[in-house]
């Protein structure tokens, strides 16, 4: 399978950082069959099909346990995306007169909702400048903490330019300060080995439709097996098939984050996305993939295209997420041309990253992204390099 | 007959993780609806044999699995 045996219109898709394609067979397959045999609203009813259908998604909060290093799957929180995640973590944990820091390397759905509460004037915000080649410092970060930080929020992989934080590095850091730790692993879960035991992280928020290779609607917010939470409040309130006789919601995991129906069907495609992985050879398979098709592309690109600039190194570009400009050329433009005259998908701008591009020097134009997954092949780098080569003539 | 027992839970997402764990190991265990005279806060509970109780206690204890109570039928 590549980006393209799905359509028959020999299409390229590279936008696997904004959500993946094509989706595993699994995934198809799993989620079929919960629309077709299942169908039940789990853990509302006893009969047969809500269990089943509870089934299906305690073995997504089993499966993913094991993948972030978590040993209690009801430290699992289902949430609809990694924004939803993000939000219940940000929103939930802070309260007036707090502090807290998160790095220039941020996406907007870290950004906006510490932005809102700073407008409110409930919160106090410091952003913690990475380096040039997109690294932040753990230092930096030890050096940004005051008495009254509650939360420090780190973006793991850079959705703009691919480069991945010292995690462990920064969640001692954290440790030692006794500052929660909240990371936003959107482009890193499914391609680089997390254990927020380990790497001393709190709460890790995840999507499910990116590199785990599940539906859009699914993500979810890992607390780790020693954060309390109770300490979080939630983002939502209402039915949770527990708890019936009370009108208070209730104050166990994870019914107290998962009010209302959860997308049963996105989780029975996720846990088909999450199948296929280890199938597929796991995490260090896809990463060496996306590393490959990294360096191919480089090197290809350096050859064939004269006016082409990247902006770090293949070496630190980790997560198969590349951008780049073809110097005097708009990237909007480049990635509408690759669109509609080669059947190329690509992005351009600034991938709702501002704060990267300002601290990349590549705001506010932004840049051209290709995002490699893991059905894409040297051959499609090929043709999108011979595209970009006759582009950059025009 | 062995006689019964039955976990009751505050989730049900409790009472799925004991089918599971019990599953595993291959001893008897059925998810059912709370009985009548039992309240409960959850939907559903589990019923074991009672002979089997003590090594589920255990198990649950060591796996983390919060349960409301025990009852004996
Ligand atoms: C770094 C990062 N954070 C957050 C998100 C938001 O993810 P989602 O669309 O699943 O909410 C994305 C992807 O768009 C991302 O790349």
């Amino acid at each position: 399978m590549t980006s393209s045996s799905l359509r028959n219109d020999n299409l390229i898709y590279f936008d696997n950082a904004a959500t993946s394609f094509p989706k595993p067979p699994t995934v198809m397959e799993e989620m079929m069959k919960f629309m077709k045999s299942i169908g039940g609203n789990p853990s509302r009813s006893a009969h047969s099909m809500s269990v089943e259908a509870s089934n299906i998604v305690f073995e997504a909060r089993t499966k993913l346990a094991e993948l972030f290093g978590v040993k209690n799957p009801m430290r699992v929180i289902m949430c609809f995306n990694a924004t939803d995640a993000l939000n219940l973590a940000i929103q939930g944990l802070l309260t007036e007169g707090d502090h807290a820091i998160m790095t220039s390397m941020e996406h907007n759905s870290v950004a906006r909702p510490l932005k809102e509460l700073e407008k409110r004037n409930k919160i106090k915000i410091t952003v913690v400048k990475a380096s040039n080649k997109g690294i932040v410092a753990s230092e930096d970060i030890a050096r940004a903490i005051i008495d009254t930080t509650k939360l420090v929020v780190v973006n793991h992989g850079s959705n703009v330019f691919g480069v991945v934080q010292q995690i462990e590095e920064i969640g001692k850091v954290c440790r030692t300060a006794n500052v929660p730790l909240l990371v936003d692993a959107s482009q890193t879960a499914g391609v680089i080995p997390i254990d927020v035991g380990s790497d001393n992280i709190d709460l890790l928020a995840f999507t499910g439709h990116k590199a785990l290779g599940g539906p859009p609607g699914t993500g979810g917010l890992i607390i780790s097996d020693n954060f309390d939470h109770s300490t979080l409040r939630p983002l939502r309130f209402g039915g949770t098939g527990s708890y019936s006789d009370k009108t208070y919601q209730p104050t166990f995991i994870p019914d107290m984050f998962e009010s209302g129906t959860l997308n049963t069907v996105g989780i029975a495609g996720l846990l088909g996305g999450i199948d296929f992985l280890e199938k597929y050879g796991g995490i260090q398979k896809v990463y060496a993939h996306k590393k490959k098709l990294t360096k191919y592309f480089y090197n290809a690109a350096r050859d064939n295209i004269r006016k082409i600039k990247f902006y770090i190194e293949p070496e630190i570009c980790e997560t198969g997420v590349v951008s780049f400009n073809i110097e005097g050329m708009e990237p909007s433009l480049v990635a509408q041309k690759l669109s509609d005259e080669y059947g190329i998908m690509a992005r351009a701008g600034l991938h709702c990253a501002p704060m990267a591009h300002q601290t990349m020097g590549t705001f506010p134009r932004g840049t051209l992204r290709f995002s490699f997954g893991i059905f894409n092949t040297e051959k499609e780098i090929d043709r999108a390099v011979d595209a970009l080569a006759t582009i950059s003539k025009g | 007959m062995a006689e019964k027992s039955i976990i009751l839970y505050y989730s049900s997402n409790y009472a799925i993780w004991t089918s599971k764990l019990l599953h595993k190991r291959g001893m008897y265990h059925k998810l059912i609806p709370v009985p009548r005279h039992l309240s409960s806060d959850c939907g559903y509970c589990v019923e074991v044999r009672t002979e089997d109780v003590p090594i589920i206690e255990g198990l649950l204890k060591e796996y983390g699995v919060e349960y409301e109570r025990i009852e004996m039928m």
